[in-house]
């Protein structure tokens, strides 16, 4: 079969592919992927939880922001008043679990915000979501230079499977990617799955999705419109909020300014390429970040041959373009994939519609 | 933000009032941070100080209302970019990725013809930035148009991706030598010098004309209407016999070159390109256009009010020690107010107009093919 790798032009994208998924099977590149994928797919939940009952949310990349800050200041307060050792399990101490359900609730705080304009006040959405992506922005970015913390409360640990399960052949890449990281990355394919259910299998997911459809059909029948919308975008909040304490308290350890670096639209490109479902919102995830997780690919395992050399070459040639190249990758599909899938996927036909119960009538 | 039939009062006293309420929550964000800052004492009094130092820093004296204008200069252009796509029902957040390619391209423009007479170099370079930005903006349009991709992700995607490429160009291609940091040689002779001692400068002059010219485009033009028209109903002008999909493309077209200009003014009043060119010139102009209602002048005075706060923040970060950040948290505020202009109707007991008819929103949500 060697042949074909020689063959020009198109051989060398083969050897390309070879490169790729020996380097997904052997490289431990696999739980990276997950990791970068992990806070896009919380982010599409998100957007599935609050665009199924038909109302839109651009606000996601802020609440990400937000809570990614409280998740940080928090855990650092409580790492300051009370210092532990981290426990064995995940590195988790009481300063991080305290910054997630700070970032949770700061998640469902901004909810309420958008909820509010949104669902009450009946503004449009997209501005909606605007307003909140640049308070947020502003918000953190006031604050972190206010108080600029020295400190930090550190980072939760990846999960280390035991050896045999991550050596199996064939399938051991599998094992590691969702066991060999942390704790907010391997709850996120559980919570997807669950979601996943939930909406086509429970009576809440069938009310949502009347509600995404045709509220006013499903007023009739006597679902509260607004109370459902309202809990779903609280809900959505959640996991928004486990996206940003996911940035500062499992991926980093750190706050920077503007940290979600567009992630959160990066989640709705995820969820719009998933037709609004949570399992398809995640394969996109995996799609987008798993183009970036070949950059981290290159640096840690580079390949031989002539890929290697023609790589290489560029890299000494072209130092930034190259891994800017690589950075921007997911910017790149996401624009690519909206592009293509747009037109073919279904929006929920109430999205962004805001309802008015005609009492007046 | 419902466009409901628009009275004085929604369109002048609404916004007025949402500053006002704006800078009293503020007052009281920097009250609080009083507490949590370094100094952890509550100062009743601070908000004054630093509201009367942005006042000072913006408007005390003479280089103060120059900086003021020169900061409201690109905002025009920017708030332009916003406000005239959401004539058009778009809502185009990429000026920031517009501003960047416009600056790039003018500081090669530059770079090329430092020889040159100002009185070509510099017009040349705006141009050029123009050009560049038009079609920055073009490429959401077209997608838009022709697949249905929303303008909200595809511009937000396309701001990081310009600022990765335009850095990568930068430092690999375009870097100058000599210097401590990655930067282009200097644009020479198509720099825009300030004049009589402070900072303002010829492109002021560009700024300006764009307001008058884009309200002459919008309401006096047969483009003009067919963006409106698009804006409201684009099924609608379908059937009157207009092209939604050309005049999404022409509108962020439009847009991108009013952005392209504003960063290309920017680049060339800086006088060369830097690889980190961080501005928040492009996010502002969201600001400004939904506090300017979209319309060319009240974009006009909403970029003098946010240049005045970006002019004056620097003197009250040190009179005050309140940080310029500030300024972000302010302009989120009055959106918010803005957005629930209901709100502000209640608290100061103005009349709400009767909604008539169909709630139409500005923007539409995305997955909706565009026809025409």
């Amino acid at each position: 079969m060697d042949f074909l790798l020689d063959i020009p032009v198109l051989g060398f994208i083969l050897q390309f592919l070879v490169y790729l998924v020996n380097v997904i099977g052997n490289g431990h590149i696999a739980p990276i992927i997950l990791g970068l994928a992990a806070p896009i797919a919380l982010g599409a939940v998100c957007g599935v939880m609050n665009e199924r009952s038909g109302v839109v949310n651009i606000g996601i990349e802020g609440m990400m922001l937000f809570s990614a800050y409280i998740a940080f200041m928090t855990a650092l307060f409580v790492h300051q008043a009370f210092p532990t050792e981290p426990s064995p399990l995940f590195g988790a101490t009481p300063a991080l679990i305290s910054g997630v359900i700070a970032a949770i609730a700061a998640g469902v705080l901004i909810s309420l915000l958008h909820a509010w304009l949104s669902i009450s006040i009946r503004a449009d959405q997209i501005i909606s979501g605007t307003i909140i992506n640049i308070t947020a922005l502003g918000l953190t970015s006031y604050l972190n230079r206010l108080i600029k913390p020295f400190d930090s409360a550190g980072a939760f640990r990846s999960f280390r499977p035991p050896a045999g399960l991550i050596e199996l052949p064939g399938v051991g890449w599998l094992f590691e990617m969702f066991t060999a990281v942390g704790p907010i990355a391997m709850s996120t394919i559980v919570l997807v799955i669950i979601v996943q259910i939930l909406l086509f299998r429970s009576r809440w997911g069938l009310r949502t999705r009347a509600v995404g459809e045709h509220p006013k059909a499903a007023d009739t029948v006597g679902i509260n419109v607004i109370r459902l919308r309202y809990r779903n975008v609280l809900m959505g909040g959640v996991f928004a909020g486990l996206a940003g304490a996911y940035l500062t308290l499992e991926a980093t350890g750190s706050f920077q300014n503007n940290m979600t670096a567009g992630r959160g639209f990066i989640a709705l490109a995820a969820m719009i390429f998933g037709r609004w479902t949570p399992l398809g919102a995640f394969g996109g995830a995996l799609l987008f970040m798993g183009s970036q997780a070949i950059g981290v690919a290159i640096r840690l395992a580079p390949p031989v041959g002539d890929l290697g050399t023609f790589l290489g070459g560029i890299q000494q040639a072209y130092p930034s373009l190259y891994n800017n190249f690589f950075t921007g990758l997911p910017y790149l599909l996401t624009i690519i994939v909206l592009a293509g899938v747009v037109g073919r996927s279904n929006a929920p036909a109430a999205d962004g519609k805001p309802y008015e119960k005609e009492s007046s009538s | 933000m419902i466009s409901r039939p628009r009275s004085y009062i929604g369109r002048v006293v609404v916004p007025a009032l949402s500053i006002l309420l704006a800078l009293l929550v503020a007052s009281v964000i920097i009250i609080v941070s009083g507490l949590i800052g370094p100094e952890k004492k509550v100062d009743l009094l601070l908000p004054l100080v630093a509201y009367r130092s942005l006042l000072v820093g913006a408007f005390g004296n003479f280089k103060g209302i120059a900086n003021t204008i020169v900061a409201a200069t690109p905002l025009m252009l920017t708030g332009l970019a916003v406000g005239v796509g959401l004539k058009a029902g778009l809502f185009n957040i990429g000026a920031t990725g517009q501003v960047l390619t416009g600056g790039f391209a003018a500081s090669l423009l530059g770079v090329l013809m430092n020889d040159a007479s100002p009185w070509i170099a510099i017009p040349v370079a705006l141009l050029g930035g123009m050009l560049a930005g038009a079609l920055a903006g073009f490429i959401p349009g077209f997608l838009k148009a022709f697949t249905g991709a929303h303008e909200v992700v595809t511009t937000i995607m396309l701001n990081a991706l310009v600022q990765l490429m335009v850095s990568g160009l930068v430092n690999d291609v375009f870097r100058a030598p000599g210097f401590s940091f990655a930067r282009t040689a200097p644009v020479g002779n198509a720099e825009l010098t300030g004049v009589a001692g402070t900072t303002l400068h010829f492109g002021v002059i560009f700024a300006l004309v764009c307001i008058p010219l884009s309200y002459w485009l919008l309401w006096r033009t047969t483009v003009g209407f067919e963006i409106r028209a698009v804006g409201a109903n684009p099924t609608a002008a379908l059937y009157a016999g207009m092209k939604p999909r050309r005049t999404m493309m022409l509108t962020m077209s439009l847009c991108g070159a009013f952005a392209g200009l504003a960063g290309a003014i920017e680049i060339l009043r800086l006088g060369y390109y830097p690889a980190v060119f961080g501005s928040s010139i492009g996010f502002d102009g969201i600001t400004v256009a939904l506090l300017g209602q979209s319309n060319p002048f009240g974009i006009m005075l909403s970029a003098i009010l946010l240049g005045a706060m970006r002019a004056g923040a620097p003197l009250m970060q040190i009179q005050a020690r309140v940080p310029v950040e500030i300024i972000d948290v302010i302009q989120g505020i009055i959106l918010i107010f803005l957005a629930a202009e209901i709100v502000v109707r209640k608290i100061f007991r103005l009349r709400t107009p009767q909604v008539t008819g169909e709630l139409q929103t500005i923007t539409r949500t995305y997955g909706e093919k565009v026809v025409g």
